[in-house]
């Protein structure tokens, strides 16, 4: 039973960090129906500024974090207007594998740029504190890392359902060309979404180098891979769909460890993405809209 | 046009005595040589991504052949080194032995990893030369593809998953542990070599492996594997695999309060280890290297005293193995009493019991050392040797 409540415990810290990650992924699919695969590459270069802010400027977490938050926002509306803005009126398939593009471009020329060495966050970056309640182990860092993606989640929920950028944001998603009727930038619009997804990548970035200590080049490719099955599991597009779909995985992965197999734990993982698109395209959270002629 | 013609009919000419006078003088080169001085081949990484390898083993390798001569070297002659970079690369390492068997060199030394001895390993046959090895430790190095051993290739390291035999040596004499867990990098022959011969001796000994688990290369998340073992009480803990994943591993069955030794292979060895993990959560845990600068054996100390007197630093395993290599040859050389690079063969498989810097060895069938290795224990942070396993 103790083992049990530890394998929860794990399973959700685990979790925390999908669902982090997915938060940013299903809200770029949610506005422009683009599966960003450069997602988990965003989140990697945010996870390298937050590092060169705590090691070369000496800041602390919350700065290099608020850093880090910034230059990705930056880079997701470069990468918006470069790559994929040619490409709005082209096949999806086409915007796809460009995403696919950018992300080995993010990955490989941080490898020519900063080698593909692991590097290592300072030691006290994050003072890390151990618990133990009646014999289960939890640090700060794992409440530090599921409040965020609760916290981050109930933000992102409120800018997208109560603000005007928000409901302009479900308008472009709803009908693009529509909403230019009604007057809406829909060019600034989906800047500002790139803007928020990318910023959200550097923070889940940020909190993954610290919380592993170590960052590398290629850190991204796995997690975001994981974040798009826990978006597809929670239902694509709808942001506590992500968080839940998160957690799912993460506890799904931890009792396979525990209890199965350790080396099946990423098959189980990209096994409930097929059944879940064979079963239930649509995700847990997602309703079946006809589509209306 | 005329003129021309004539040039041209010089130059050939010209081209021609060259071509003669050019052979005469490397025979005669060869032969003079022959007579005085042995000649033994360095081919090294002296540049390139591992060249870090290659120079410090050719400065054991030239310490050994300082020392041999000084002594008044064997048989009468001196020792004589070439030297060459093979650029760390295994096509440039071929070429280096294609050149070095046409100066009649009696063996090789070197190169340094496995992926370039294999480079030379055709020139070295077709040639009949033998290849001594420093640090090659990949299994597959002296045999063929059908499992024959090669009869010119031979090393001074131990092959990699022989560490495991040394570390459930160590766990089960020396730390009195009878239950131990394997958690070992699936995604890699190296880690999974070590964990099959860990396990098959901690068995024979008389132990118990509680549980056998793996991940993968790029895994940072070990909590679930680690606390499923926790809940099996062993008393040991076998992670051969590399810091990367090993560093991030210990810091979180620590944090899990899973306190009991921890032990690995030579792919622990890196500063990111204690960055990553923390110093206190290092302490209990221990690895297998070939050598440590710190061995109170005698032999050791004097060879780390002369190579610090020559070049002002401390002798890595490198090192060690290259000056092992080239005592190794001197040794078969005496044994075969000749230069005959096919007597030098025969006498490198039969040696035995040959008192190396990296320990006692005994060549085996597939030209492997059986050999002691050391236990490297982390304290405070710090690599301190622990003690010196000896194979049983």
């Amino acid at each position: 039973m103790l083992e049990l409540m530890q394998q929860i415990v794990n399973g959700l810290s685990l979790g925390a960090i999908y669902a982090l990650i997915a938060l940013g992924y299903t809200m770029v699919y949610g506005i422009i129906k683009l599966i960003n695969f450069a997602h988990g590459d965003v989140m990697m270069v945010g996870a390298y500024v937050g590092f060169f802010s705590v090691s070369m400027l000496g800041t602390n977490i919350v700065v290099a974090m608020i850093f880090a938050m910034l230059a990705c926002a930056l880079l997701g509306v470069i990468i918006e207007k470069v790559a994929y803005k040619p490409l709005r009126r082209a096949t999806r398939i086409a915007a796809l594998i460009t995403a696919i593009g950018v992300s080995l471009f993010l990955e490989y020329t941080t490898i020519f740029f900063l080698t593909p060495q692991q590097r290592i966050f300072p030691q006290g970056t994050f003072p890390v504190q151990d618990y133990s309640l009646a014999g289960i182990s939890v640090s700060n860092k794992d409440i530090f890392i599921f409040i965020s993606a609760i916290l981050l989640m109930v933000i992102l929920q409120f800018i997208v359902k109560n603000t005007k950028t928000g409901k302009a944001m479900r308008a472009v998603s709803e009908d693009k060309d529509a909403a230019v009727l009604m007057g809406i930038n829909v060019d600034n619009t989906i800047s500002v979404t790139f803007a928020i997804g990318s910023a959200l990548a550097a923070a889940a970035g940020v909190m993954i180098g610290v919380y592993y200590n170590t960052i590398n080049p290629l850190m991204g490719i796995l997690p975001g891979l994981k974040a798009f099955v826990a978006a597809v599991l929670g239902g694509i597009g709808i942001i506590p769909g992500a968080m839940v779909g998160g957690f799912i995985l993460g506890i799904l992965e931890t009792l396979v460890s525990g209890y199965g197999n350790s080396l099946y734990r990423d098959a189980v993982a990209f096994g409930i993405l097929i059944l879940i698109l064979l079963i239930k395209p649509t995700g847990i959270f997602g309703k079946n809209t006809g589509e209306k002629v | 046009m005329r003129v021309s013609r004539k040039v041209v009919w010089l130059v050939l000419l010209l081209f021609a005595f060259g071509m003669v006078a050019g052979c005469g003088g490397k025979a005669g080169g060869g032969k003079e040589a022959a007579a005085e001085e042995i000649l033994i081949g360095i081919n090294a990484e002296l540049s390139g991504a591992v060249a870090s390898y290659g120079s410090n083993a050719r400065d054991g390798a030239l310490l050994a052949i300082e020392q041999i001569n000084e002594q008044g070297g064997i048989l009468g002659k001196k020792l004589k080194a070439i030297e060459r970079d093979n650029k760390s690369s295994a096509d440039e390492a071929m070429s280096v032995s294609a050149d070095l068997v046409t100066k009649g060199i009696v063996a090789q030394i070197g190169p340094l990893t496995s992926g370039n001895v294999q480079g030379c390993t055709p020139v070295m046959m077709d040639n009949k030369i033998p290849l001594i090895a420093p640090a090659a430790t990949a299994v597959s190095v002296t045999v063929n593809e059908k499992g024959e051993t090669l009869d010119y290739i031979f090393r001074v390291c131990f092959i990699d998953p022989f560490q495991g035999t040394l570390m459930a040596q160590f766990a089960y004499d020396n730390l009195g542990a009878r239950k131990a867990a394997i958690l070992k990098d699936a995604s890699n022959d190296y880690s999974k070599g070590l964990a099959d011969y860990f396990k098959k001796t901690f068995i024979e000994k008389g132990g118990q492996i509680v549980a056998e688990e793996g991940f993968i290369k790029g895994d940072r998340d070990f909590r679930a594997t680690l606390t499923k073992i926790r809940s099996l009480n062993p008393d040991f803990i076998y992670v051969p695999g590399y810091y990367e994943e090993v560093a991030p591993l210990i810091k979180q069955a620590r944090e899990l309060g899973i306190n009991v030794a921890i032990g690995g292979g030579d792919g622990w060895d890196s500063p990111d280890m204690v960055e990553v993990a923390g110093k206190a959560n290092l302490n209990n845990t221990y690895f297998t290297n070939h050598y440590s600068v710190e061995d109170p054996n005698p032999k050791v100390q004097e060879f780390v005293k002369a190579y610090r007197a020559k070049y002002n630093k401390d002798p890595d395993a490198f090192a060690a193995l290259a000056y092992d290599a080239v005592q190794l040859l001197v040794q078969a050389i005496k044994d075969a009493n000749s230069t005959n690079p096919e007597d030098i063969k025969n006498a490198l498989a039969n040696i035995k019991d040959f008192e190396g810097v990296t320990g006692k060895m005994t060549i085996d069938e597939q030209h492997n050392p059986v050999k002691a290795g050391v236990i490297i224990e982390f304290k405070d942070g710090k690599q301190v040797m622990n003690t010196r396993i000896e194979p049983k």
